[in-house]
Parts: C-alpha cells; structure tokens; sequence
C-alpha cells in the first residue's frame, strides 16, 4: 500500500501547503484566486490543527501586510496569488524588502496581462517578480516544474527567506499547481530547516539593522524586550529613519550584499545530457518538461541536444548559463512569454553562441515537438 | 524504452471527469506502482461548460505531462466527443457515453449509455462517471479493478461508498459486454492488442 | 520631576530621533501624548505593546516612543495590526491613521478590520487634510473649503469616520477633540482596555496647511474653533440633525459586545483538533 510508504498523489497546490506546513509555516493570510486557491483551501484545514493562523483577507495588499506582520511577531508566514493578485502585493513586497521581513510569496502564474486567462498557464510574471515592486531591490525567486519540487522548492523558499531575511518569490504556473503527481513525503527529521538568527545580545546592545559578514543582521521578533523601530522607509544601522548619505548608500548596497555575497547558496539548477550538447535548451516550470521530451527525441535522432532547467530564477543564475552558451553552438530558451528570461540569457551570453526563442502565448503549454522542430530546425 | 499511456477523460463540467481521472492517478500511480500524472483543463465555468481531465502513465519518469497522442479517450458528451477524436491514437481506444453521444465517429467506439445505466441501475445519473471508470478498468491492462476500489474509496464522499462501489463493478461488467458484443460483430478486437503493453 | 518630564523619560526614545517632524503647534503631539497617559495609567508594559502607522504625519509618530514600533506603508497599518495580533495574541497592538490614511487609501481595510473585529485599537488623526504632501484635501476635507488640489472649493462631501466605524461593526467608537487633551487619553484608555476592535476619532487641526488655506487662522484659533463647536454625545443626542450641522459629536459612540476574532478561531482551531484533519 502506497500510503505507508507515504506516498501519495497530491497537486502541485497541496505539496506547496505541505511544503509550507514541513518547513514550520504557521500564518497564512489570502484572497482567492484562481489558479493558486487550493493552496489556502488546504491550508485553512491544516493551519488550525497545528496552532497556527489562517486568515482570508480582504484583498492581496491586506494579506501581505498581515503575512509581513506575522512574521515581525516571529511567526513563519506566508501567502500565495495569482497575477492580478501579485499585482496587489508589489507594494509591501516592497516593504518586506526594505525591512528586511522573511516571507514566502507563492504566485501561480496565469496568462495575463490583467485578468487574462484565470484557468491557462503562462509565464507572463518572470519580470515582474524580479522588478514588480518599485525602487532597486535585490530579490530570490524560486520555479517550480513539478509536484515533489512543489514541496521541495516551498522548504527551500523558506529556509531562503530566514537565512536572508528577505521576501523570496515562488513560481508556479497552473500546470505545475494544478497536476497530480506522486510524491514521497519525507520524515520531519529529515529535512533540513533554517530558523532565523535571532540576537543573543541583551536588548540595550541590539542593533537591529547592524551590518553583519553575513551581511543579514539577526531578527529579534516583536514582544520579546527588544524594542526597536521597524520602516519602510529608508533606515539607519537601528531602524531609525534617516537622510545622510553615508547611511543611505551603505543600506542599500547592504541589501544586495547579502544576496550577492551567497550566489552559490542560493541558485539552483539541473542539467541533462548537457556534456556533449551542441543545443542546449534553458528553461523553467512546466516549459522545462516539455523541454527534457524534447531533449530524449532530439537524441533519438542522433541531434544533441541538452536542457539547462532552471530553479532558481533570479537573482540570475550566470554561471550556469555562461557554462551552456560556451559548451554549445546554441542555446534555445523556450518560454510561455513573449521572452523575458530570453533577455537575460542573451545579456549574459553576451554573444558567446547564438541565442533562439521559442514563445509561445495561447493559453497552453508548449509541446516537446514545437521545442524538437526548433532543435532540428536550428541544428540543420 | 519505457511505454507511455495516455488518458483523457472528457465531458461537461459538473460530470466528475476531474474526480475521476484523480482516482484513475492514484489507482495507477499508488496501487500499480507506475509513474503517472494527472492534468486537467476546465473553463471559469463551475457547472457546463467543456472539461477535461487528463492521465499519462508509464513505467519511468514523465517528462511532458500531457498527452501527445491519446491511447484512451473517454467521451461524455457529444461536443468532447468532436472535440478530441482527431487526438486518438490510431488503434486507440473510445469510450462514449451513449447517452449523450449519438453521432459516434468510429465503429470501433465502445458505447455504453453510462448515463443511462448510473441511472436505471443506481438511481443516480452523477455516478455515470465511476460507471466510466469500471468500464475503464476491462479497457486497459494498466489498471486493475481492485486498485480502482482501493482508490475509489478514498476519494468519494462518506456515505457514498456503496453506490460507488457498485457503480465500479456495473461499469466494468456493461465494458466486458460490450467487448463480447463487438467480437461477435466481427469487429477487430484492437482494445488489448495494440493498445496493450 | 513634574509628572510630563517623568513621562517624556519613560517612554520616549532618546537615541538620535530629536528634533520630531510635527510642525510647532501641531496637534500630533497631544495624540502621541495622550496615548502614553493611557498606556501608563493602565501599566501595560512597554514590552507588550505594538505601536503601528502608516503613511502621513501621523505615520511619524510611532519612532520617538520606547515600544515596538512599525511604520507600515501608507493605509496598509491594520492589515499589519491584523498579522502581529493573530500571531502573538499576548500583545497589545494599536494603530495610529491619519484621515487619508484610514479612509481613502485605507479605507477597505478599515471597514473589515471593524467587521472582522480583531482586538486592535485604531486612533485616527483627522485633521481634515493631506498635511504632509503638502495640503491636498482627504475623504473629510469639509464641502466647500479650499485645498491644494481643490483650489476653488471643494466639491465631494466628507466621511464621519466614526460613523463609519460604527456601522462597519466596530465594538467600541469614539470622538474627541486635542483640545480636550484629557478626555481624549480618558477615551483612549477605554479604547485600549476594550476587548475587540476599538476606534477612537481625534479631531486635530492642521494649520499649517489647512488653516492657512482657508484661512483659520493660528493653532491656538483652531484649537479654540474645537471648543467651541464640541458637543458631547448624550447632549447631541436631543439636538436635530440642523442644530448640529458642523459640530463635533464626542465621547464614546458605541460601546457593544461582540464576539472577538481570537476568540472564535480559537475554537476553530480546538474543533480542528478534535477532528484531527
């Protein structure tokens, strides 16, 4: 029986509540959108039984601002929208941003702009989840392709957004978060789980904006005798507004330190017969899959060709795509967009090998024979 | 090389094809042990309107989660019936619901008023979908009845395992009916041969 | 030590955040202050209490005084509110909104945090405009007065924040004037001991901007302008609606029972148990 194993068949919607849930989520604050509502449906059944919050509120601006205040409370916190919904949050992302707040943001995307397509897959939101919120900002953004990576990638959204104290993003598109798949739970104790460093200073010394070589100053949450000031605007080493120049530049550049600093902590991605490959595919979500058929097709017909897939969005994964656009003659990024990672790929290419789109905006995902006939079109 | 077998459960919103393409996952994925995925595809409709519900199994890992070419096609209305036939496989299996679909695009199509049966039999037409997958279960190798059951229960509401069960078990005897019958009309009996694996 | 400077030592931070952003004769000062007499006389400790704005003068207050503080984004204060009290429920949480901030920008929030009914305790500043961009009218700039983005007059009607309060299901309302600066923290304090959602409207002046544009006069004038037209609740009560056309209703609107957000998800989560989900 496949449930003692814990193996079940679950939505990519209910493995990111799970997800959640196994990597100590405790606070969730929504609106229903279509495609991401089964994440709070499920959340609101789990939620109360192990102790924690589930709230629905009255838009998405509201439920950002109440995940983002869970989590000053110490309270692992999280929400989860679609793109008009995503839309709405951009403003206190901001805010998480600037303050520094751990959250997790879940955005299943739809095809847009505005209300678009609520039932179709897009991946129309890779741009805004990078620059959505007003201001320089650095920004971690997470996609996922499958339903494990689901549960796998929302842990490790987590674990990101306590480690560098900052909003992480992650990628769903209604594919991925409305497909069943099989999905081995792993025991409690086998997951790794990162609490946020919380000050072991007694609160008189506490610094709460203090650089650190980490370049992420520990959190102490509200109530807890560190009384201290908590902004969106533009702050001092204690959280204290401020308008001199050598404490706004330091700030800033701070933010992106700590995110910069970590590159190889943070990124993440697969490679698949990449070794040899003359074409190599780069894409994300549920393009990816398509990608990696295409890839064992290509092969059958003696083209090689490879699939860079990956899982970590921004901050832009250089290496590995400088590593593919130097082994290839190719590179082939396949998107639900009219080319927005494309960009990037070029830009970092920087005209190492030739860079080809495949865009596709119609509401459906992109077949492995649409990517084969580019691969074999591009490779004669 | 690994097989790859694809379903696609179609109809109108409300007639549980999504229901039904979970139970038929869970039934393969847990119970046969197979790789599988489950996709749907629906409109903002919550009742009408066209649905489908999508399964593609194999014995290694799934890449591409949607079907291709369909090896089985469940169809529970006419316009799905339209719709998807040009997606079947050639030698590939039809289901229609007889009861809705009158205007049957291969003789090769099993017909079985679902409907009709879930109604007669049962007194409840909204079980036509599990009558579907009982019939569903004597269509195909990968999946056994008692891992339909298995599954089954698990995923109906409480109260309503009885009529479910029931409803598994009339689907899969009206599916070996209507097999004899199409053997006895000298109508090649493609379903397990050249769908089998 | 007089009583004020035993206070000002108590519970205002004195790392770096002096001189404050209130302009000389602003009412803010009063609201901040009349808050801290509540805060004392009830004894809650500075540990316990959240202090929250958003965005405007009034989002300014929170940084010079020793609680947790958090300065939100502009009329998003009590869906924070909403976030901390529900993680932490052991904390007293408060927010401080400007009109504007409450009412225009904040305005959805506002009315769901009063029908939610979540124990938060809202102040609002209303002094009647956008004071800190630079006079712009708010949802209860006054019909017919001036602002600088109703040069020639206004013509929208304004909000009774209270009111509003009071029929989106608030449990606790009232009304008070900074002129009546010990009433006011006589009002707050009941506020911050009521159990629910509870909101207290603070009639301030702002004459820097909206007495300058329509021609007030000084703060001291203002202020003045506030006596003279307050009339407490129980008296309005015989008065008719023309009799009391541009007055200022105060003391306490409502007072009610009404069951708490905590409370009632608190038995969604024992039921949870229960059932084991």
């Amino acid at each position: 029986m496949g449930a003692e194993r814990r193996e079940l068949l679950m939505q990519g919607n209910e493995a990111v509540a799970e997800g959640a849930l196994a990597a100590g989520c405790r606070f969730f604050a929504g609106y229903p959108i279509t495609p991401s509502t089964e994440i709070a449906e499920y959340l609101s059944v789990k939620l109360p039984h192990l102790g924690g919050t589930f709230i629905q509120m009255e838009d998405e601006l509201a439920s950002m601002g109440a995940v983002i205040g869970a989590s000053l409370a110490g309270v692992k916190a999280m929400t989860a929208t679609s793109g008009p919904g995503f839309s709405l949050m951009q403003e206190n992302i901001g805010f998480a941003c600037e303050a520094e707040v751990p959250c997790v943001v879940v955005n299943v995307m739809r095809g847009g702009p505005s209300t678009g397509l609520p039932t179709f897959p897009a991946q129309g939101d890779v741009m805004q989840a990078r620059w959505g919120t007003h201001g320089d900002h650095p920004i971690i953004v997470l996609s996922a392709a499958s339903v494990p990576e689901c549960f796998s990638l929302t842990v490790r959204a987590f674990n990101l957004s306590e480690r560098y104290r900052t909003p992480i993003i992650l990628l769903l598109d209604e594919v991925v978060a409305h497909m069943r798949e099989k999905i081995t739970m792993p025991p409690a104790e086998e997951l790794e789980i990162f609490n946020r460093v919380t000050p072991t200073v007694p609160p008189e010394w506490y610094i709460p904006y203090a650089d650190t070589p980490s370049g992420v100053p520990p959190m102490a949450p509200f109530g807890e005798g560190y009384r201290y000031h908590v902004t969106g605007l533009t702050h001092d080493i204690r959280g204290f507004p401020t308008a001199r120049d050598d404490e706004i530049g330091p700030f800033i550049k701070r933010l992106f330190r700590k995110i910069s600093q970590n590159f190889p902590d943070i990124h993440m991605s697969q490679t698949f017969r990449t070794e040899d490959a003359e074409i190599t595919v780069i894409a994300y979500g549920c393009v990816a899959r398509s990608a990696k058929r295409a890839v064992v097709e290509a092969r059958d017909r003696g083209l090689k060709a490879g699939l860079l897939k990956l899982m970590t969005v921004w901050p832009f994964d250089r290496s590995a795509v400088e590593q593919a656009a130097r082994r290839s003659k190719v590179v082939l990024v396949p998107e639900m967009n009219m080319g927005q990672i494309s960009r990037e790929v070029k830009r970092v290419n920087n005209g190492v090998s030739t860079v080809e789109t495949l865009n596709k905006v119609d509401g459906t995902l992109i077949t492995p024979g649409e990517i084969l006939e580019k691969i074999t079109e591009v490779l004669s | 090389m690994g097989y790859r077998y694809e379903i696609r459960l179609s109809g109108s919103g409300g007639q549980g094809l999504i229901l039904i393409g979970i139970i038929l996952a869970e039934a393969m994925g847990l119970y046969e042990g197979l790789h599988v995925v489950q996709t749907q595809s629906y409109g903002p409709e919550a009742r009408g309107g066209a649905s489908k519900s999508e399964v593609v199994v194999s014995d290694e890992e799934i890449d591409y989660p949607k079907p291709q070419k369909v090896d089985l096609l469940l169809a529970m209305n006419q316009a799905s019936c339209d719709l998807y036939f040009p997606d079947l496989k050639e030698g590939g299996t039809l289901l229609v619901d007889s009861t809705f679909v009158n205007q049957i695009p291969s003789l090769r199509a099993v017909r079985i008023p679902l409907t009709k049966l879930a109604r007669e039999h049962l007194g409840r037409g909204m079980v036509a979908n599990i009558v579907a997958l009982g019939a569903i279960s004597e269509l195909t190798e990968l999946v056994n009845i008692t891992s339909l059951e298995s599954a089954l229960v698990g995923r109906v509401p409480k109260g309503t395992e009885e009529i479910n069960k029931r409803a598994l078990y009339l689907g899969k005897s009206e599916a070996e009916k209507a097999l004899k019958e199409m053997q006895g009309k000298e109508i090649v009996d493609y379903t397990l041969e050249e769908t089998a694996v | 030590m007089k009583e004020v400077t035993k206070l000002i030592h108590k519970y205002l931070r004195h790392d770096k955040k002096f001189p404050h952003v209130s302009c000389p004769g602003c009412g803010n000062g009063i609201i901040l202050g009349a808050l801290i007499r509540a805060i004392d006389r009830i004894g809650f400790a500075k540990d316990e209490i959240v202090l929250i704005s958003g965005i405007g003068c009034s989002g300014r207050m929170p940084v010079y005084v020793d609680f947790n503080t958090l300065h939100t984004t502009h009329g998003r204060a009590l869906t924070f509110a909403t976030g901390i009290k529900l993680a932490k429920p052991e904390l007293t949480v408060i927010v401080f909104m400007g009109d504007g901030d409450a009412t225009a920008i904040g305005g959805n929030h506002f009315i769901h945090a009063a029908r939610r009914n979540v124990d938060v305790s809202a102040i609002i500043f209303n002094n009647n405009i956008y004071g800190m961009t630079g006079g712009q009218f708010s949802p209860t700039t006054p019909y017919g007065m001036k602002a600088t983005t109703a040069p020639y007059w206004h013509i929208e009607h304004a909000f009774k924040i209270a009111e509003l309060a009071v029929t989106a299901g608030a449990v606790f309302v009232g009304r008070e004037t900074v002129y009546n600066a010990k009433g006011l923290d006589a009002l707050i304090e009941k506020a911050l001991l009521k159990k629910g959602f509870s909101v207290v409207e603070t009639i301030t002046h702002c004459h820097i901007q909206y007495g300058r544009y329509n021609r007030l006069g000084t703060a001291v004038d203002m202020l003045k302008w506030q006596r003279d037209n307050s009339i407490p609740v129980e008296k309005a009560q015989k008065l008719s609606s023309e009799e009391l056309e541009g007055k200022i209703i105060t003391g306490v609107l409502v007072d009610r029972e009404l069951p708490i957000y905590q409370h009632e998800y608190d038995r969604i989560r024992e039921r949870a148990r229960e059932i084991a989900v």
